[in-house]
């Protein structure tokens, strides 16, 4: 495995993800045969055009689409901060967008109109993501950020129990810790409409990295030696990880182990080179969520639908441990 | 010949100082010219690393620094990136990297490193410190003399006209050690402008051209080895007595003993 060139894997990767969201539309709860959905829609009649349009597809590009933010997020995070444990949610950005959606939940904003929710979400990104910034913003060195994000991301999580304490009755209780599980049944083409343009911008800022972030492996001296821009290159990655992540989050809840798992599957593919790394860890990003939200679906007989967020936690955190144990002699020298 | 041609890297009253007022550097004068091997001297906390990276443009300081006669501060990061080459201390990677693709990251100044004229670069730094046979291995499984040679190799991909190396010998064994100096050397010999901070007192009157001693952050000697190694500023700089070992043009100092007890005698 370790053989094939970057660019190789980069295609069979893309390849894989192009069938998973082939299959991705083929799947669903309506029983009909893909053969009819396609030949119905291109033919223009309602129901087929209908669930593969309105229903399947949105669901399929999201599934992509927050993937690939959180696998690439994830790849970026850890190496700006240089640690393989690091994930998108440990700057505040995932927590900032939960408590914007939770509150938008408790104060019944996020019924008002569609988008309330994701919008709420994106608010809550910004904030704790300047939060952070005005705690660590002068000092350059990492663990300051780290600290920063640590006590925001505290910060919100007790605020999010705070709410969920205060909440009014079981319903909203219930409709609130079901949407912190993950999840991205049900969405329309007007979540892709408002996440897609964030997770795009996001996606490039955080691509652009790549050169900055390989000068980091040999720390922060020497990059700065090498002539790199530590402070510009930390704001990217905060400014990108935040757009792309607060977007994912805002309308897929929180979706844990992706943005972990996905940059450490796709290290030794990469040579270990963080640059290298950026786009393999978002195709796997988008890959392994495709792949769960497929089992989600396929899993499904009859009664609530098992949460995204849940399935990647209950496979992700078994198979991370796996991974560490297996390379546990690289990873930790 | 150190002094008299123009100097590469030259630092005017360099201080700096801690935010509880604490003297780190205090009016340091410093220079470094094309061909010279310098050795930077003194105790633990005396101000060597502050030193270098002062003269690196990676710590901010007082005073005036100037590279080719340019100040420091009217070069961009990449200008001087590919002036200057540092060599931190530790040789720390981070993660699983491929010795080729470590020392091709000193090509980053000129571009990303990924061009067949940069692959020659990287093969030959890789020749120059005898690592030609490591370029495949993974540089976290490398012993502490193979990775401070592909590190040393990291530095010179940038084909710098200066290297500033912190503490390059640490944790090395004594043919490493001398296998590094030889390089440095060899290096001085082409052209290059070499500072490098040393803790060994024989090897730095051994290979270095000139010495700058430093003393709570004060520069208290600057000069060939034989004038800077002497009793006296031994004794005020590191409080050690030093025996005198004398081979052909060389004298070497060996730490003896402690020349002020570091607690009262029992």
């Amino acid at each position: 495995m370790k053989h094939l060139s970057p660019r190789r894997s980069a295609s069979l990767l893309f390849a894989a993800a192009l069938l998973l969201s082939l299959l991705s539309l083929m799947t669903g709860y309506v029983d009909l045969s893909p053969w009819r959905l396609f030949s119905g829609t291109l033919a223009g009649e309602q129901i087929p055009q209908r669930i593969l349009l309105d229903i399947r597809l949105p669901r399929t590009l999201l599934c992509l689409a927050v993937g690939a933010a959180l696998g690439l997020a994830g790849a970026a995070m850890q190496g700006l901060l240089r640690n393989p444990l690091a994930e998108p949610g440990l700057l505040g950005i995932s927590s900032g967008a939960a408590l914007g959606a939770v509150l938008a939940l408790y104060t019944g904003f996020a019924d008002r109109f569609y988008l309330a929710l994701p919008l709420a979400g994106g608010v809550g990104t910004a904030a704790a993501v300047g939060f952070v910034f005005a705690l660590a913003g002068r000092h350059t060195a990492s663990t300051t950020l780290i600290l920063a994000g640590v006590a925001v991301s505290s910060l919100c999580g007790a605020l999010i129990s705070l709410v969920l304490n205060w909440s009014p009755n079981p319903s909203a209780l219930s409709e609130i810790v079901f949407w912190m599980m993950g999840s991205l049944a049900d969405r329309s083409s007007d979540d892709v409409v408002i996440a897609l343009p964030f997770i795009v911008v996001g996606s490039a800022l955080l691509l652009s990295c790549g050169r900055g972030l390989r000068a980091l492996s040999l720390g922060e001296e020497t990059a700065q030696s090498l002539g790199i821009d530590l402070r510009r290159l930390r704001r990217q990655v905060l400014l990108g990880s935040a757009a792309a992540v607060g977007a994912a989050v805002s309308v897929s809840g929180a979706i844990g182990f992706i943005g972990l798992v996905a940059p450490h599957l796709m290290r030794p593919l990469a040579g270990g080179d963080p640059g290298r790394l950026l786009p393999l860890a978002a195709l796997a990003g988008a890959i392994l969520l495709t792949l769960a939200d497929l089992g989600v679906r396929l899993l499904h007989s009859g009664g609530p639908e098992l949460k995204l967020g849940v399935l990647t936690a209950l496979v992700g955190a078994p198979f991370f441990l796996y991974l560490i144990v297996r390379t546990r002699k690289e990873m930790l020298p | 010949m150190s002094g008299t041609t123009s100097a590469r890297l030259e630092g005017r009253q360099l201080s700096v100082q801690t935010d509880d007022g604490r003297r780190l550097l205090d009016a340091v004068d410093f220079r470094l010219g094309a061909g010279e091997l310098t050795g930077i001297i003194g105790a633990n906390g005396a101000g060597k690393s502050t030193l270098l990276k002062c003269l690196a443009g990676l710590q901010a300081a007082d005073g005036e620094l100037l590279l080719d006669g340019q100040p420091m501060a009217t070069l961009s990061a990449a200008q001087r990136a590919q002036r200057l080459a540092y060599l931190a201390q530790g040789h720390r990677v981070h993660w699983p990297l491929a010795v080729h693709d470590v020392v091709a990251l000193g090509r980053l100044p000129h571009g990303d490193g990924r061009s067949a004229h940069d692959a020659a670069i990287v093969d030959r730094m890789l020749a120059a410190t005898a690592s030609s046979a490591l370029a495949q291995r993974n540089v976290l499984t490398l012993s502490g003399g193979e990775r401070a040679r592909v590190m040393l190799a990291r530095a010179l991909a940038s084909e710098p006209a200066i290297l500033l190396a912190d503490e390059p010998l640490a944790a090395l064994d004594p043919a490493h050690q001398l296998s590094i100096m030889q390089l440095l050397t060899r290096e001085a010999a082409n052209g290059l402008a070499v500072a490098v901070v040393l803790h060994d007192l024989v090897l730095a009157a051994r290979f270095c051209h000139r010495l700058v001693l430093l003393h709570q952050g004060k520069l208290i000697a600057d000069g060939p080895p034989a004038t800077v190694l002497n009793d006296a500023l031994l004794a005020q700089a590191f409080g050690i007595r030093v025996v005198h070992l004398e081979h052909e043009q060389y004298r070497l100092p060996i730490p003896w003993q402690l020349s002020t007890p570091p607690c009262p005698a029992p």
